[in-house]
């Protein structure tokens, strides 16, 4: 989100005699600039927009399912057609709204906050982005071949997901393509953290943003190949006569949820832990206070990126494991709990005493923290495994994790924009529309999803087009929320184009709280910065 | 790089490049064409060819460059470094990779072909015992599975074979023995070449002769898809070495500098560790 004047003065006195022979003359013009760039920071802006606009495409979605869930009966589409947009909801929001959205935070912060003059692999890097254009466009033209796009869930279960049409392949060819694009910009970032901070910034010293993604990145390697591996398989069940999900061939469907939660577990932690960072920067800043038990928190990152890889079963404690492996799955998803409190407790004593004040960033994590916890606390009930069997696949689910992605993931990428804004711009955004857009959000997002907790407990299925008429009034007033938080996200937009375009000269370091590098360097940040590395005592 | 002798001071950072965005065409026309190749429409060959032509000619050009760039003197130790982290955490999600149909063939082997001979399965199907190597419960045609010790132990022979040579190559290049570098990497690539040969003999006479096939199963599945997979690897592997000999006759890599050679004999030797894998787990027991 940056009009990122190159022309601009460089941050402490390292000018352009200094290498950098290739960049003397400043960017290409025009569309070129984008389509071939190596900057770090033009390839976060693109991150960042496109993340924005699969929001928006994932958010129509949410729409359609929510307008065809106001009232009981059947309204306006297909349950085909129904099915389908919950499950490209899910797939674009993880893939295509949420991780790109940390990738373009990482790709603007990280250089800048450990001293680095780019990213390790600045080509290649840009590679990374250029590939979600064609994978996105793969996942929304499924929609208009035959058969619709895939509708078995974004979980790609068999054996409803051997048996679909095209649309099946085309979301299958889409998540190789986003797995190889996470898997570069994760080796991208885990060799930025570990060879590119600035003389004198030991790994202790990193600020706890950078903390999170060196540890989501190392999940991505884990787990991303794994993902790429089960789809390849699913399409070879489904194309080329292989027998891994089929049990007349000695295979088991149930061995694709196995392999497919292995990675998609310690996905949700992929799409968290990043916002653990954001907020773990926001708080002490607007509290004028250290980060309380710094050391605490890096470890308590590290241990839930452990745990998160030896839980995967909890999603699936009803299709039949043995009594043993399912308490294992308990026990060891309750002890996530320990972790995450952890650094409940560390944002809260932060706080304490702090000289608090109540910018937009600030709101933004203190309605994570809020919010975030309330999802935590109801995923430690889905994970008693005689409750998780009354509630798998009802609203209950649907209101924990969307309690955790939305108000934990979505809320914490929010405060990181207008937390950084000043820094990627040079102007300050419009504090009021900000203030505004946080309450409509926070309002609208709570009567969308709380009263899902209690369709889920009285039994109302997921991806259902129709229900009976008990859960019609709470419906309603979710539909509702649902329309007035995806069109609150309209002042965000607003808020940002705005911000852009103009408006009060931000300092160097509008946030007198703050203390990482990047308020170091001017607003704007200038093109190139820390071209000479800034030395940390 | 002529006059600049402060060059090696700061991290190389490549100027603006098309690579990236050709790279992305070329995925945009090989997501459709392989979507709707597996489909049987006409067209999807067609775009499959477009899209592995550009992509070919990407991987040439942005190599090619990267070739350049190094001998042009650009990348210093920091940016030699990186490289040698971004190969090691690539090398670690291939086996990744390999790890998720290990993790399948367990699966079955361990689980689910038990489970499909046990009591409450007795409804469904009577007959199966439930050993392995088995084709499941509702086959109709029967296989003889791949014994050890023919072709797989002659192919086990070859590939660590060729991790001696390449080793070999590293040491004479390091001590500057470039006859010894060539004729040792030829070695090497020439023990690849022999070994995907006698893998494509290979499962030509499990089609013919020992009726075993991609659909026979749990264990064709995974027979197929974990060797596939591997000579794919040692495919890329031998290219991989060919490039690296064409560029060590042309001069390339000195006994310091010579990150190119490294990565990819780890990524050769890592394609031989997935063999003994493969020859234990998959061939052996």
């Amino acid at each position: 989100m940056a009009a990122v004047h190159d022309d601009h003065a460089h941050g402490h006195g390292h000018g352009h005699e200094h290498g950098h022979d290739d960049h003397a003359h400043g960017p290409p013009k025009g569309m070129m600039r984008w389509l071939t760039t190596t900057n770090h920071k033009d390839i976060g802006t693109m991150y960042l927009w496109f993340s924005f606009s699969m929001f928006i495409v994932g958010g129509l979605m949410a729409f359609g399912i929510r307008a065809e869930l106001f009232q009981p009966g059947m309204q306006l589409m297909t349950p085909e057609f129904f099915n389908s947009l919950t499950t490209n909801h899910g797939l674009i929001m993880v893939f295509g709204a949420i991780m790109p959205a940390f990738v373009g935070f990482a790709n603007w912060q990280v250089p800048m906050m450990i001293g680095a003059p780019d990213m390790a692999f600045a080509r290649m890097n840009n590679w990374s982005f250029w590939l979600l254009p064609p994978a996105a466009l793969l996942l929304v033209s499924a929609f208009f071949v035959p058969g619709g796009a895939g509708a078995g869930g974004w979980t790609f279960y068999p054996p409803l997901s051997v048996q679909m049409g095209m649309g099946m392949d085309m979301m299958i060819f889409a998540v190789h393509i986003l797995g190889a694009s996470s898997i570069m910009g994760s080796i991208n970032i885990i060799t930025t953290i570990l060879n590119m901070r600035a003389p004198g910034m030991t790994l202790m010293k990193m600020p706890l943003f950078v903390w999170t993604w060196l540890i989501t990145a190392y999940l991505l390697v884990l787990v991303m190949p794994v993902l790429a591996g089960t789809v390849t398989m699913l399409l070879t069940d489904r194309h080329f006569g292989t027998n891994f999900f089929n049990a007349a061939g000695g295979g088991d469907p149930i061995m694709f949820q196995h392999i497919f939660w292995f990675f998609g577990h310690p996905e949700v932690y992929i799409m968290i832990l990043p916002a653990f960072g954001i907020i773990s920067e926001i708080l002490p800043t607007f509290s004028r206070k250290p980060l309380f038990g710094y050391s605490s928190m890096v470890y308590a990152t590290a241990s839930i990126a452990i745990l998160s890889c030896i839980v995967w079963a909890h999603h699936m404690f009803t299709v039949g494991m043995p009594v043993t492996a399912q308490l294992f799955f308990m026990y060891a998803t309750m002890l996530i709990a320990v972790p995450t409190g952890v650094k409940v407790f560390n944002w809260t004593a932060t706080m304490w005493q702090g000289s608090m004040s109540f910018e937009t960033p600030m709101l933004f994590a203190i309605g994570f923290i809020f919010l975030f916890t309330i999802g935590g606390f109801s995923g430690v009930v889905c994970a008693v495994i005689p409750v998780d069997i009354q509630v798998q696949e009802t609203y209950y689910v649907i209101a924990h994790f969307h309690y955790v992605l939305v108000s934990g993931s979505l809320f914490a990428l929010f405060g990181g924009v207008y937390y950084w804004l000043p820094k990627w711009t040079g102007h300050m955004y419009d504090e009021s529309l900000g203030k505004l857009h946080f309450w409509l959000s926070m309002v609208f997002f709570n009567v969308t999803f709380f009263v899902q907790h209690f369709l889920g407990l009285a039994g109302m299925p997921r991806r259902v087009p129709d229900y009976a008429l008990q859960f019609a009034d709470f419906n309603m007033i979710s539909s509702i929320g649902a329309f007035g938080f995806g069109l609150s996200q309209l002042v965000f937009l607003t808020v940002v184009v705005k911000c852009i375009r103009g408006g009060k000269k931000a300092e160097a370091k509008p946030w007198d709280g703050a203390t990482t590098l990047e308020w170091d360097l001017p607003s704007p940040a200038p093109y190139h910065s820390w071209v000479t590395p800034p030395v940390v005592k | 790089m002529s006059h600049e002798s402060s060059q090696t001071d700061n991290y190389y950072i490549p100027p603006p490049s098309t690579y990236p965005m050709i790279g992305s065409i070329a995925l945009f026309f090989l997501g459709f064409g392989a979507a709707f190749s597996v489909n049987s429409l006409p067209i999807g060959k067609g775009l499959l060819a477009i899209g592995f032509s550009i992509l070919f000619y990407m991987i040439f050009v942005w190599f090619r460059t990267v070739a350049q760039e190094s001998e042009a003197g650009k990348f210093n130790k920091q940016v030699d470094m990186s490289f040698r982290w971004g190969m090691s955490w690539f090398i670690f999600t291939e086996v990744m990779f390999f790890a998720a149909f290990f993790g399948a063939l367990y699966y079955m082997r361990v689980l689910s072909v038990p489970w499909l001979a046990d009591l409450e399965h007795k409804i469904l199907w009577p007959d199966f015992t439930g050993g392995w190597p088995t084709a499941g419960p509702g086959a109709s045609e029967k296989f003889t599975p791949m014994g050890p010790w023919g072709l797989p132990a002659i192919n086990t022979a070859l590939l660590l074979t060729s991790g001696v040579t390449c080793t070999w190559a590293h040491w004479a290049l390091k001590l500057n023995k470039r006859g010894q570098l060539n004729l040792s990497l030829f070695l090497t690539i020439a023990l690849g070449i022999t070994f995907l040969a006698c893998q494509i003999y290979e499962y030509g006479h499990a089609y013919s002769e020992l009726n075993l096939k991609l659909t026979s199963g749990a264990y064709g599945a995974s027979f197929y898809m974990l060797t596939g997979f591997h000579g794919f690897h040692v495919t890329v592997g031998t290219i991989m070495l060919i490039v690296i000999l064409c560029r060590c006759l042309s001069g390339h890599f000195t006994p310091e500098h010579h990150f190119g050679f490294e990565g990819v004999a780890w990524y050769w030797h890592f394609v031989d560790v997935v063999w003994l894998g493969l020859f234990i787990f998959v061939y052996l027991v």
